[in-house]
């Protein structure tokens, strides 16, 4: 019973608790911050990425190859890595316009780095998972390569790939805590300096509650848009 | 595979490619409309060579319409937004113009009430029927038929043949790989049976379903035609 006792004290202390509420939440609203922009940004360069790194021909083969470069570099470096170089290594560059930001948005450049290597690669399998009778058909209607992928492949694709995506998103979401190692006043970090302060360990617990808050909704989006599609494949069967 | 491919189509005319699975029908009507690598000879088309490297696909292929065996419909867009998409991108044509164009065609195939549907809740037949129309909204002087029926069950295939029969009443060149030998024989100007990627002989349907000169057309013939009168 003890044992029980001192958990609860040590990490649910109401008092504690809402005492670390406030600073908590304020430091979260950053995490909310760099985690819509960066999502943006992702959005639109991984699936620049991806269609590099699809384009025909011998023309485009060292774009294709920077583009397979990008994607193994930022996949197979550490995050904190990615987040060292950039927030330390930018400012360090002494390049005016780069090298003055935020640690928050150094935080989003890195998040953005790493996970645009991610979902490049999601794309990509959607976009190969289109099948080619769909471009032969864009195709011979006379569409360009271009027109093609644009009305007919990507759209299918994006369609396909949105609930590994949207998984990719919660990984994001949860590494703006991470970013944090540079400086960023969000919430994990201010949840540490009240903890250190108070001696106690709520502060945590109540960060954690607020990632815990939007990702739970973003998965049960998830698990709905798949649920929605197995069930459309499944009449398309019959 | 293709080899010694020899053959003329002229304005108006309707040539059927008959033969097995394998014998390089498909792929001679994709080379005609260069979704195929051609590695040697000359194909040429209303005057212009597909072969000289100096081509534009994209401008010859609004010539040619081609339909597949497996409709190949674009699954993310309704009927309607599938035959306005030729119109639309590729010929340049304004909305509006592009959605007249595309109602005045479902609606000469009946299929005027599906404008809206996606094409999964259509039947083969209707998504067949919706894929020729698709091609005819680019205005083709040429139509390749590829099979269209072969994925269809039996009681579906006639709506399509019907639709295709109009074509030939239009006067639209066509050339037109199919199992259906009867009506090969119906809409066909010349028939020619392939084997092995090669045309082994070529002929009216007169000619081709009477009398075939060559001892594999017969074999071929007989084959198919016993499988008709079985099923």
């Amino acid at each position: 019973m003890h044992a029980l006792h001192q958990v609860i004290h040590t990490f649910f202390n109401p008092h504690s608790f809402t005492l670390a509420m406030p600073d908590v939440w304020a430091g979260f609203q950053v995490n909310l911050k760099m985690m819509f922009i960066a999502e943006a940004l992702v959005l639109v360069f991984a699936l620049m990425v991806a269609i590099v790194r699809g384009l025909p021909g011998r023309g485009a083969k060292p774009l294709r190859a920077l583009a397979i470069a990008y994607t193994d570099f930022f996949r197979g470096t550490p995050i904190i890595l990615v987040t060292f170089i950039v927030g330390f290594g930018l400012p360090g560059l002494q390049l005016g316009f780069i090298s003055n930001r935020s640690f928050t948005v150094y935080g989003i450049i890195a998040l953005t780095l790493v996970y645009t290597a991610y979902v490049s690669e999601v794309f990509r399998a959607g976009i190969e998972s289109v099948h080619p009778s769909q471009r032969s058909a864009a195709r011979s209607l006379g569409l360009s390569y271009g027109q093609a992928m644009r009305y007919v492949v990507i759209p299918q694709a994006v369609r396909r790939v949105i609930p590994p995506l949207l998984n990719d998103f919660v990984g994001l979401q949860k590494d703006t805590a991470l970013v944090s190692v540079i400086g960023v006043a969000e919430a994990a970090s201010l949840a540490q300096q009240f903890s250190t302060q108070n001696g106690d360990f709520p502060s945590y617990v109540v960060a954690a509650v607020f990632f815990i808050l939007i990702t739970i909704p973003l998965a049960r989006f998830t698990d709905h848009l798949v649920a929605q599609r197995e069930q459309r494949e499944r009449a398309q069967a019959f | 595979m293709l080899d010694h491919i020899d053959l003329t189509v002229a304005k108006h005319e309707v040539v059927c490619l008959i033969g097995a699975s394998g014998s390089g029908k498909s792929t001679l009507l994709r080379c005609l409309n260069m979704l195929e690598r051609i590695e040697k000879g000359n194909i040429v088309v209303d005057g212009q060579s597909l072969t000289d490297g100096k081509v534009d696909v994209n401008a010859l292929r609004r010539k040619i319409g081609i339909v597949f065996q497996a409709y190949n419909l674009f699954p993310h867009m309704t009927v309607l937004q599938n035959v306005m998409l030729g119109p639309r991108k590729v010929r340049g044509l304004p909305r509006d113009r592009s959605e007249t164009i595309a109602h005045e065609l479902l609606q000469k195939i009946g299929l005027e009430s599906k404008a809206h549907e996606y094409p999964d809740r259509l039947s083969g037949g209707q998504q067949q029927r919706v894929a020729i129309v698709r091609a005819l909204a680019m205005e083709p002087e040429l139509m390749l038929l590829d099979e269209i029926t072969s994925a269809l069950d039996p009681q579906l295939v006639s709506e399509v043949l019907q639709l295709v029969r109009g074509l030939t009443e239009v006067g639209m060149t066509m050339i037109i790989a199919t199992h259906e030998m009867g009506f090969a024989r119906e809409v066909a100007s010349k028939v020619c049976f392939l084997d092995g990627g090669r045309i082994l002989e070529e002929g009216t349907p007169e000619q081709i379903f009477t009398s075939p000169t060559e001892l594999r057309t017969r074999s071929f013939l007989a084959r198919v035609l016993d499988a008709e009168k079985l099923a």
